[in-house]
């Protein structure tokens, strides 16, 4: 983990936790409405946007502090940030690293365009399932309702 | 895959030998028509959310000639979900009392969410503008008992193709077979929904979206008409916009094949000529009357039980 690139913009390690590498720029607030957090659940969070980047040019960065995310969490970033590369970090060191793929079915997250679908009514409590119909371009389809989604209307339906 | 102690959510997920052996077994109830006992010891329950004729009726004839217990209702008002019960709380409720609950509800997914919480099989018998499978099997049925045969035949879907579920479900049916062709017709705002075409296009059958009958006509065997569902457009002047765009009269028929039918899932309010009832081409009535063998068929494959 290099952030000493050109932007002199410097952001000390940190000891068990996560680092989010490699998010498109200007996706890093996104990333963190998917993982749900707000900061008010007290992590000390570190997030970079529009950093230089030698594979992207630019990209963003977040850095979590004493949480460490389940490849479930990892796998739904995919959607908003497919080349985002995760490391988990403990005693400093990076202990894992992950790949995140967008799995065949998601479960929660996204909220379906359809108003009249039976997820959108909030007395059930339901939980939304979408499948992948179509990884390039992204399409996704709710399981209940069958409403597809693509990728650009998807960023409006990522829910807390 | 069998029927027995399945849930029936949509016709997509059947197949071919499936439906073939539902439309044997509803042959003979067809061609035996009496009262059975073979679901004696069963209770349906009709949980009708939204108003129903012929699904509701035809249910409940076919569960009384086979012998169970029939209960249920026919809007939200008589249930507790007036009082504020959640559907899931109303279904575990039913799940205890029935062994098979067939469901109607005008949100989309609600008998797929139904079938997670019940242990008992689920019928879909309509989920707002999406699937409605039971309709779909005796609509296939139909074509079967009239042309002998799905295959082959180039159909024509008429009308409200985005909001009308028995469309989709007629749609979807057909990809299970190899019709020659599908055309859709409908005006430009009710075009067949994108998951529909996708489906289509998925499973490779030949398809062409249409605004006008007169331009098929002349090509097709099956013509499946559909109202345009007034109570599902989220708006009322796009409603205004499309009622009366379609009318299928008995001139615009005889520019069709001779052994030409015309079905309908009914109710149908004035995009069928009335005139069109007592002709050759209308197979409508005769289709409605298959509701019952069909559910029959269905209700006893699902009880494991056969005739």
């Amino acid at each position: 983990m290099n952030l000493g690139e050109p932007s002199s913009l410097t952001v000390s390690k940190i000891r068990n936790g996560t680092v989010i590498d490699h998010i498109p720029a200007g996706k890093a607030l996104l990333v963190l409405r998917i993982l749900g957090i707000t900061g008010r659940e007290g992590l000390r969070t570190a997030v970079l946007m529009n950093v230089e980047s030698k594979k992207l040019g630019r990209k963003d960065i977040i850095k979590i502090e004493g949480r460490e995310l389940t490849s479930d969490e990892v796998n739904v970033i995919a959607l908003v940030a497919p080349s985002a590369t995760i490391n988990i970090i403990r005693n400093y060191t990076v202990y894992k690293k992950l790949k995140v793929t967008i799995p065949q079915e998601i479960r929660g997250f996204i909220r379906c365009p359809n108003p009249t679908c039976i997820t959108n009514r909030r007395r059930e409590g339901l939980v939304t399932r979408f499948r992948v119909v179509k990884r390039e371009p992204l399409t996704l389809q709710c399981v209940y309702c069958g409403t597809m989604i693509t990728q650009e209307e998807l960023e409006d339906l990522i829910s807390m | 895959m069998g029927f027995q102690g399945r849930d029936v959510i949509s016709i997509l997920d059947f197949t071919r030998n499936d439906l073939e052996e539902l439309f044997e077994v509803a042959d003979y109830y067809l061609r035996n028509r009496r009262a059975y006992t073979l679901l004696q010891d069963y209770v349906v329950a009709l949980a009708f959310f939204e108003p129903s004729t012929r699904t509701r009726l035809s249910f409940e004839t076919a569960a009384k000639l086979l012998g169970a217990k029939v209960i249920g209702f026919t809007s939200e008002e008589g249930t507790s979900i007036a009082k504020g019960e959640s559907l899931a709380d109303t279904i575990r409720m039913l799940d205890a009392y029935a062994d098979i609950i067939v469901i109607r509800h005008r949100y989309e997914g609600t008998a797929l969410f139904a079938a997670e919480i019940a242990e008992d099989p689920v019928i879909n018998a309509g989920d707002g503008k999406q699937h409605h499978p039971t309709q779909a099997m005796l609509d296939l049925y139909t074509v079967r008992r009239l042309f002998g045969t799905i295959d082959g035949l180039t159909y024509a879907v008429v009308g409200d193709l985005r909001y009308g579920r028995a469309a989709s479900s007629f749609i979807y049916g057909l990809t299970l077979f190899k019709p020659r062709k599908i055309y859709l017709v409908s005006p430009p705002l009710l075009r067949a929904r994108p998951e529909v075409l996708e489906t289509l296009r998925e499973r490779g059958v030949k398809f062409e979206e249409a605004s006008r009958v007169d331009d098929v006509i002349e090509d097709v065997d099956v013509l499946y008409v559909t109202r345009i569902q007034k109570e599902r457009f989220p708006d009322p002047i796009e409603y205004e916009r499309v009622k009366g765009s379609y009318r299928i009269t008995l001139k615009l028929l005889e520019k069709g094949k001779r052994e030409l039918k015309v079905l309908h899932p009914l109710p149908k309010v004035d995009e069928i000529e009335p005139a069109v009832d007592s002709s050759r081409y209308a197979a409508y009535f005769t289709q409605a009357s298959f509701g019952v063998p069909v559910r029959m068929a269905l209700l006893s494959l699902i009880a494991g039980v056969r005739p």
